[in-house]
C-alpha cells in the first residue's frame, strides 16, 4: 500500500492517499450491502404476504413502537434535562459524586434491567413482599403493584437505564454556556429560577435532541426488555418472524418500516437541532454560569433527587446481580460453560473491534487526506450503521451472507466436489461483520475527532519533508491520536459485548456470548442462572462510564472538548468532516 | 456642560451613588473601597489596563457580582448596602456584554423584545419597532443573531438593554470585538443614539483614546482603585499622578530640581507646585507636541538623531546637551533640516511636573 502510494506521488500525476480512498471507498459499500439486500429481498416477498403482514403484525408492532418511543423520549428529556440541571445550577455537598454517579445507569443495557426488574418486582418477590408485609397483607391476593410486564413498566425501565444519553449532552451544554446570555437574561428581568425555562432550557434543545436521539436508537434496537416485559415492538416481530416462522421476506419487510422509523427519528433530531449553529457560535469564550450555593438541608434534598435515577437505573439492579451471582457461585459454583462464554464473547468482540478500528480509522483518514465530496460520502456511508438497529443489519446479513454461502458452497460442490459448508453464516464472520458494519460510527468519528484535533499544517510539513499519506498516517497522525484510538477501542469492545439482537441472529449453532446466554435462560424462565452473565457484563460495561466521566470532567469540556457521547460521534462529527 | 460635571453640591441629585463599594476578588487583589456619583444622562468611561477592576465594578453595580461592603444607590433606592442585596432582575439596569450574548435562539426582535415581558403587547412591539428603527435594524428583525455582523450584532444589544427603559445602562468594552475601522462608526452611532434616548452609560474599555473621545466624564482606575476622575481634558491636561499622565499620553521626562516654586531642567525653568522639599529630585513631563521648531536665536538647540514622517505630523528625535535620553517631538510643520541640527522651544504652559520616584 505504501509503496503504491509512494510511486505515484513521485510521478506527481495522481495525488497521494488513492489508496486511503479505495480503502475508505470499499468500506462504505461494505456496510451499505446490507441495507440495499434488505430492499431488495423485501420487493421479492409476494403480494398476498405483504397484505397479511400489513393487516395483522405491523399496525400492532407499529402502534406499540410508537407508544414505547413517546413514552422513553419524554421520560429520558424529563430525567436527563432535570439531572443535568440539577448538577450545573446547583451547587450542594456529594454534587461532584453525583455528577458521575449519573453516568451509572448506562452500564445496565436495556435487557438487563428488564430482566432484573422483572424478579425484583415478581408479586412473589422481594420488594413487593416487603410492601405486603409493611401494609400488613398476607398474600399476593390481597394486595400486588401493577405487573411490570406492561407497556407502562417497559416504558419507565428503559427510560431509567437510557436518561444518561440526555444527561452527557445537555450537561454538556449547560457547561459551556456563557455565563453572559444567563446574566444578560437577569438584567433583562428573568429571575434566577425563571432562567431555566426562558434561556437555559431553550439554548439547551439541541443538546436535548441529540441526547432523545440516541435514547430512542437504544429503544429501537433493543429486543430483550420489550421481549421480557411482553410488548410486540417491531424489532421483536422482526425475530419471531425471521426465528420461529423462517420467512425472510416478511422479516425483511418489517426491518424497513423499522428503518423508516429510524430514519424519521433522525429527521426530528436534525429538526430540533436546526439552529444548533447560532447556539455554538454564540460560546465565544468568556466566563462561564456560576453556581449557585444551596443552604444544607436544601443540599440534602438536592442529593436525594438526584440519586433517584441512580438508585432505580444502577444501584438496584447492580446490587440485586451481585447478591444473585453469590449466592449462585457459593451453592453450584461456576456455571459449566461460562468460562468458554466468556472467551467466546471476548474473541468475538476483540476480531470486530480491530477490524472497527482499521476500516474506521481507513474512512476517517481518507475523508482529511482527500476531502472532497468522495471521500465525505464513503464516510457518511460507513457511519449509517449507528442509526441501524441491530436486528435490521442481521437480517440484511442473513440475505447478502446467506446467498454468498450458497453460492460457494455450490460451486466448490461441483468444481471440486466437496462441501464448504456455510462460510460466514457457520464461522462467528458473520457476527464480526455485522458488529463492524453497526459500530464502524464509533471508531470513525473517534478518529476523526481525534484528526480533527491535529492542524493541518503538519500534514502539509509531514508532505514536504518527503513523507508520503500513508507514512504519514504512521509516524504523525497516529501517534497523536493514540488516545481518541484508544477510547473508541474502547467503546466498541463494550458495545460488542453488550450486543444482543443481532448476536442473537447471527451467531454460529455452537457459539454463546454472555449476552445472549442471559437471553436464552430467562427465556426458560432460569433467572438465577444468567445472573453471572449479567453481572459480567454491568461490569465491563462500567469501563467506558470510567471513561466518559473523564472525558466529561467540567475541565475538558470549557476547555472546548467535543461533548463525549458514545453512540453520537458519527453525528457530532460529521461536521468536522463535511 | 463641564462646569456640572464636578460632584460638587449644587449639580443635581446624581442617579447612581457608588459609596465605599469593595470586593475581595483573590489574595492580594480586591476591588475599592470605591466612590463615584454619576449623574443623570451622562456618559462615564471607565478606562483602566486589563485586570484594574473596571469590570469587575460594572458587575458589582449591575448586580452580577455582590459587593463584600459598601453601598449602591440607584434613583436614590438602596440596590446594595448593609444587608440588602436587590437581585439584577430588579435593578432596572441595563447591560450590554463584551460579546453582545445576544440569545442565540430568538431572532433579533425577540431578543430586544425579551425584557419587556410585563408590559402590554402594543407597548412592547411599539417599543422594539421604535429601538429597531434607531438601531437602522428594522430589516434584520426577523434574523438570528449569527446572520448579523459584529456591528449589527452590537447594535441588537444596545437595542435589547435600552430595550425595558433602564436608569442606567452598562456596557462592558463593547467596541472591542469590533474591527478598526468599523469601531469609529459603531462608536459614533452609539454614542449618538445614546445622546438621543437621553440615557446615563457607563462604557468600559482600555482604550485611552476611546475613554477621551466618548465620555463626558472619565475615571481613570487601577488595582481596583479610582486614580482620578473628571471631564476628558481634567484627565488629558492635568493628570493628578505619573501614572495617570502616562496612561493618556506620552511624555518627555526630563530629570530637575526643584527650588522656590520651580522645576530646573536642562531645558529651561519651569514654574510648578510640588509637595516636595527643597533642593529635591523631580521630573518636567513635557508632551513631544509641545516642543516647537523655531528659527530665532538664542533658543535651544539639538542634533537630529532620528525622523519618522507620519503623514499630518513628523516625530523627530533629538539628541540635546545635557539630555541623557533623546528628546522627542511632533510638529505639523514641514522642516527642512540643514547640518543636521533644530532649534526649538518649549510651551511652558503644557508642562507638568511630578516628584521623582
Amino acid at each position: 500500500m505504501t509503496m503504491a502510494a509512494t510511486g505515484s506521488g513521485r510521478n506527481g500525476r495522481r495525488r497521494s492517499g488513492a489508496v486511503w480512498l479505495i480503502a475508505a471507498g470499499a468500506t462504505a459499500l461494505a456496510v451499505a450491502l446490507p441495507f440495499l439486500a434488505l430492499l431488495v429481498e423485501a420487493m421479492h416477498g409476494s403480494e398476498g404476504l405483504w397484505n397479511h403482514l400489513f393487516s395483522t403484525i405491523l399496525p400492532v408492532a407499529l402502534r406499540d413502537t410508537l407508544i414505547l418511543l413517546a413514552g422513553v423520549g419524554v421520560l429520558v428529556a424529563i430525567l436527563g434535562t432535570g439531572t443535568a440541571w440539577l448538577v450545573t445550577a446547583y451547587e450542594f455537598p456529594g454534587r461532584r459524586t453525583l455528577e458521575w454517579a449519573l453516568l451509572l445507569p448506562l452500564a445496565v443495557p436495556t435487557y438487563i434491567v428488564a430482566y432484573t426488574y422483572l424478579d425484583i418486582l415478581h408479586p412473589i418477590g422481594v420488594v413487593q413482599g416487603t410492601i405486603r408485609t409493611v401494609l400488613g397483607y398476607s398474600s399476593p391476593r390481597e394486595f400486588r403493584l401493577p405487573d411490570i410486564r406492561s407497556m407502562t413498566g417497559c416504558i419507565i425501565l428503559l427510560s431509567f437505564v437510557l436518561y444518561p444519553y440526555v444527561y452527557i449532552a445537555t450537561r454538556a451544554m449547560f457547561l459551556t454556556q456563557p455565563a453572559s446570555l444567563i446574566e444578560a437574561a437577569r438584567t433583562l428581568g428573568v429571575s434566577r429560577r425563571a432562567v431555566f425555562w426562558r434561556v437555559a432550557l431553550p439554548l439547551a434543545r439541541p443538546a436535548v435532541a441529540v441526547g432523545m436521539s440516541l435514547a430512542l436508537m437504544e429503544t429501537l434496537n433493543d429486543i430483550g426488555a420489550a421481549e421480557f416485559l411482553g410488548v410486540r415492538t417491531l424489532t421483536v416481530s422482526i425475530y419471531t418472524t425471521w426465528i420461529t416462522r423462517s420467512d425472510l421476506p416478511g422479516a425483511s419487510q418489517i426491518a424497513l418500516s423499522l428503518l423508516v422509523v429510524v430514519v424519521a427519528v433522525v429527521a426530528l433530531e436534525q429538526y430540533a437541532r436546526r439552529r444548533q449553529r447560532f447556539a455554538a457560535g454564540a460560546q465565544r469564550g468568556g466566563k462561564n454560569f456560576e453556581r449557585q450555593r444551596v443552604s444544607a438541608s436544601a443540599g440534602l434534598l438536592l442529593l436525594m433527587l438526584g440519586l433517584i435515577p441512580v438508585l432505580i437505573g444502577f444501584v438496584g439492579p447492580a446490587l440485586y446481580l451481585a447478591t444473585e451471582a453469590w449466592t449462585r457461585i457459593g451453592y453450584a459454583g461456576l456455571p459449566p460453560r461460562f468460562l468458554s462464554t466468556v472467551s467466546g464473547t471476548i474473541l468475538l468482540s476483540a476480531a470486530a473491534t480491530l477490524l472497527t478500528l482499521v476500516l474506521g480509522a481507513a474512512a476517517a483518514y481518507a475523508a482529511r487526506t482527500r476531502p472532497g465530496g468522495v471521500s465525505a460520502t464513503a464516510f457518511r456511508l460507513s457511519t449509517i450503521g449507528y442509526a441501524a438497529p441491530g436486528t435490521v443489519i442481521a437480517i440484511g446479513l442473513v440475505i447478502v451472507l446467506g446467498a454468498f454461502d450458497r453460492t460457494v458452497n455450490a460451486l466448490a460442490g461441483s468444481w471440486f466436489g466437496i462441501s464448504t459448508g456455510l462460510i460466514f453464516l457457520g464461522s462467528g464472520a458473520a457476527l464480526v461483520y455485522a458488529y463492524t458494519a453497526r459500530f464502524l460510527a464509533i471508531s470513525a468519528g473517534g478518529m476523526a475527532a481525534g484528526l480533527s484535533r491535529i492542524p493541518q499544517s503538519l500534514d502539509e510539513v509531514s508532505r514536504t519533508l518527503g513523507e508520503t499519506a500513508s507514512g504519514t498516517l504512521r509516524r504523525v497522525h497516529l501517534p497523536l491520536s493514540k488516545t481518541a484510538l484508544a477510547a473508541s477501542a474502547l467503546l466498541v469492545f463494550v458495545d460488542c459485548v453488550k450486543e444482543l439482537p443481532a448476536t442473537l441472529l447471527l451467531r454460529p449453532l455452537n457459539v454463546e456470548t454472555l449476552a445472549t446466554h442471559l437471553y436464552g435462560e430467562a427465556a426458560r424462565g432460569t433467572y438465577e442462572e444468567a445472573s453471572i452473565s449479567a453481572l459480567a457484563i454491568v461490569l465491563i460495561a462500567i469501563l467506558p462510564v470510567v471513561l466518559l466521566s473523564r472525558v466529561g470532567s467540567e475541565r475538558n469540556l470549557r476547555q472546548g472538548d467535543v461533548a463525549p457521547l458514545p453512540r453520537s460521534l458519527p453525528s457530532v462529527q460529521q461536521h468536522h468532516v463535511a | 456642560m463641564a462646569e456640572q460635571l464636578h460632584g460638587n453640591a449644587k449639580s443635581p441629585a446624581p442617579v447612581l451613588e457608588i459609596d465605599k463599594l469593595a470586593r475581595r476578588l483573590g489574595p492580594g487583589f480586591a476591588l475599592g473601597p470605591v466612590d463615584l456619583a454619576i449623574q443623570p444622562k451622562q456618559i462615564v468611561c471607565l478606562v483602566g489596563h486589563s485586570g484594574c477592576g473596571k469590570s469587575t465594578l460594572l458587575r458589582l453595580i449591575a448586580g452580577i457580582e455582590q459587593p463584600d461592603s459598601g453601598a449602591l444607590r440607584l434613583d436614590g433606592r438602596e440596590l446594595a448596602g448593609s444587608g440588602v442585596f436587590v437581585e439584577p432582575e430588579m435593578r432596572n439596569i441595563g447591560f450590554v456584554f463584551q460579546d453582545y450574548a445576544l440569545f442565540p435562539h430568538l431572532t433579533i426582535e425577540q431578543n430586544i423584545m425579551f425584557g419587556l415581558r410585563k408590559w402590554s403587547r402594543e407597548d412592547a412591539r411599539s417599543r422594539v419597532a421604535m429601538l429597531l428603527e434607531l438601531t437602522a435594524l428594522s430589516a434584520m428583525a426577523d434574523r438570528y443573531p449569527h446572520m448579523l455582523s459584529g456591528g449589527e450584532q452590537q447594535r441588537a444589544a444596545l437595542a435589547r438593554a435600552l430595550a425595558p427603559q433602564p436608569s442606567v445602562v452598562l456596557m462592558d468594552e463593547p467596541f472591542s470585538n469590533l474591527d478598526r475601522d468599523l469601531r469609529e462608526r459603531v462608536r459614533h452611532d452609539t454614542i449618538a443614539l445614546l445622546r438621543r434616548t437621553d440615557t446615563t452609560a457607563i462604557i468600559v474599555t482600555h482604550d485611552p483614546e476611546e475613554a477621551l473621545s466618548t465620555g463626558d466624564f472619565v475615571v481613570l482606575m487601577k488595582s481596583g482603585r479610582i486614580v482620578q476622575s473628571g471631564t476628558p481634558r481634567e484627565l488629558h491636561d492635568r493628570p493628578a499622578d505619573r501614572y495617570a499622565a502616562e496612561f493618556f499620553s506620552t511624555f518627555n521626562r526630563i530629570p530637575g530640581t526643584y527650588r522656590k516654586g520651580r522645576l530646573h531642567t536642562a531645558l529651561g525653568v519651569f514654574p510648578c507646585r510640588l509637595d516636595v522639599s527643597e533642593g529635591s529630585e523631580a521630573l518636567a513631563f513635557i508632551r513631544p507636541q509641545a516642543v516647537c521648531p523655531c528659527l530665532a536665536e538664542g533658543a535651544l538647540s539639538g542634533s537630529v538623531r532620528s525622523r519618522s514622517f507620519r503623514g499630518e505630523i513628523e516625530q523627530i528625535e533629538l539628541d540635546v546637551e545635557g539630555l541623557e535620553a533623546p528628546l522627542t517631538m511632533r510638529t505639523t510643520q514641514r522642516l527642512h533640516i540643514r547640518d543636521g541640527r533644530l532649534s526649538f522651544s518649549i510651551d511652558p504652559d503644557t508642562v507638568l511636573a511630578f516628584a521623582a520616584a
